[in-house]
């Protein structure tokens, strides 16, 4: 397991590259969801004047 | 030929594509992810570092596609005032951004290792820089004016001058002598015989259709986002004006 | 004209001068564009090279030729056609052999050997698993002993 995270020593730089695409992709996701609930909110609250 | 540029027929049909983009881009990307990681051979010359291209390509190409399909729903906008075209320009620039990042990062962390630095300025690399900053600069006009509408006319503007940068990414490796490799795939005399082995082709094309089906999904919920934040945009207005 | 023709030559009209202003500040950078020269740029001296600065060279190591003496290492680039020495003192990228495309930053010295502080391995385009290299060398090589 180990070996396979290590990657003949390339470990870091890949697992960075991976790992940074999939924080990007994650923080938009969240950020697009968050927006959607708050929208959302809003509407009601304004439909309820 | 706008039937389904109508908001309503837009968004029921949306759904659906919504659902299937998802579970595509699940089923693609965990495939892929275990093809890139698990599954394919090391690279003759770059040992194990060729994995990081599995990421790098699908993204560049995915920072590229997003942005001609910004461009084309620019002109929409521009000629026929199409409000939907907007609201697309809106909802896939940060999408456009996040592939461009990705792109930017891999390819740093691949040069590291295999070129011995991190950047150089040639012409590809700085061109896609060009790219990120062009999303940045779209983002950043769609939201300058307090009239949305506005904003994405401002915006769509950026992106058609813009769009003149596409055929420099393109094909900089070609005019240019740069550090960055010409293509292995997506050029004339690379058709019929690809640079790269089938082992190593089958998980960058798995990705390359994850990456596709996870931006169809991404830019939906957005687009949904933006339709109904015109919605709330509407009835505000008609608060305030009683 | 109606309105949307106006709006369609309007557009056509930016796209056409960004074009072309892109196009003529690319010809004018042109030498700054240009990352790196080959062998050839400098004995056909059909590009102008800035001597007295620093520039980058490109090409392949040509095969036994690499010799290294303490920390200096020793080697011939070639473009096929033309070959410069180069003398490089410092650490090698992991990519840096024989028949390796390779980048180095440095200045030409009166003896007409390149001297490079800096030294970046480019990659082909080739991507394969190393037992179909193997596989290729080895069809190469007997191409080359067979008449």
């Amino acid at each position: 397991m180990a070996e396979f995270f290590n990657m003949n020593g390339y470990g870091l730089y890949i697992w960075g590259a991976y790992g940074a695409t999939g924080l990007i992709f994650f923080a938009l996701f969240a950020l697009t969801l968050y927006k959607t609930l708050k929208l959302k909110r809003e509407r009601r609250l304004l439909e309820k004047q | 030929m706008f039937g389904y540029a109508n908001p309503k027929r837009y968004q029921a049909l949306s759904h659906y594509i919504f659902i299937a983009a998802a579970i595509l881009a699940t089923l693609f990307l965990s495939f892929g992810l275990y093809l890139a990681l698990i599954a394919s051979p090391p690279d003759y010359q770059q040992s194990e570092t060729v994995r990081i291209m599995y990421v790098h390509v699908p993204a560049a190409w995915l920072s590229m596609f997003i942005y001609a399909s910004m461009a084309v729903a620019a002109l929409v906008l521009t000629i026929w005032k199409h409000t939907l075209a907007g609201f697309y320009i809106r909802a896939a620039a940060p999408i456009g951004a996040a592939f461009t990042a990705a792109c930017l990062i891999s390819g740093a962390l691949w040069g590291q290792p295999t070129w011995g630095t991190w950047w150089v300025w040639d012409a590809r690399l700085t061109s896609v820089l060009i790219l990120f900053f062009l999303y940045l600069g779209a983002i950043a006009l769609n939201n300058a004016y307090d009239n949305p509408d506005k904003g994405n006319q401002a915006s769509a503007w950026l992106v058609l001058v813009g769009s003149v940068n596409l055929p420099i990414i393109k094909f900089s490796v070609e005019w240019w002598n740069t550090l960055h490799q010409p293509a292995s795939l997506t050029s004339l005399s690379k058709i019929t015989s690809p640079g790269i082995h089938a082992d190593m082709l089958t998980p960058l094309l798995v990705m390359a259709v994850g990456f596709l089906c996870l931006y169809s999904a991404l830019v939906i919920l957005r687009l949904d986002n933006e339709i109904l934040s015109r919605k709330i945009h509407v009835l505000r207005l008609r608060t305030i004006n009683g | 004209m109606t309105r949307k023709q106006q709006r369609i030559s309007a557009i056509l009209l930016v796209l056409f001068g960004a074009s072309i202003a892109v196009s003529l500040s690319l010809m004018a950078l042109k030498e700054n564009v240009t990352y790196f020269y080959y062998p050839s740029d400098i004995f056909e001296e059909k590009k102008e090279i800035p001597r007295d600065k620093n520039f980058r060279m490109g090409g392949l190591v040509v095969e036994g030729s690499i010799s290294k003496s303490g920390t200096i290492t020793n080697f011939v680039i070639t473009d096929t056609v033309h070959t410069i020495s180069m003398s490089y003192e410092g650490i090698l990228p992991d990519l840096f052999r024989e028949e390796q495309g390779i980048i180095a930053t440095g200045q030409l010295n009166d003896d007409g050997i390149f001297v490079a502080d800096t030294l970046l391995a480019k990659h082909d385009e080739n991507y394969m698993p190393p037992e179909i290299a193997k596989a290729l060398e080895k069809v190469k090589r007997s191409d080359k002993t067979s008449p």
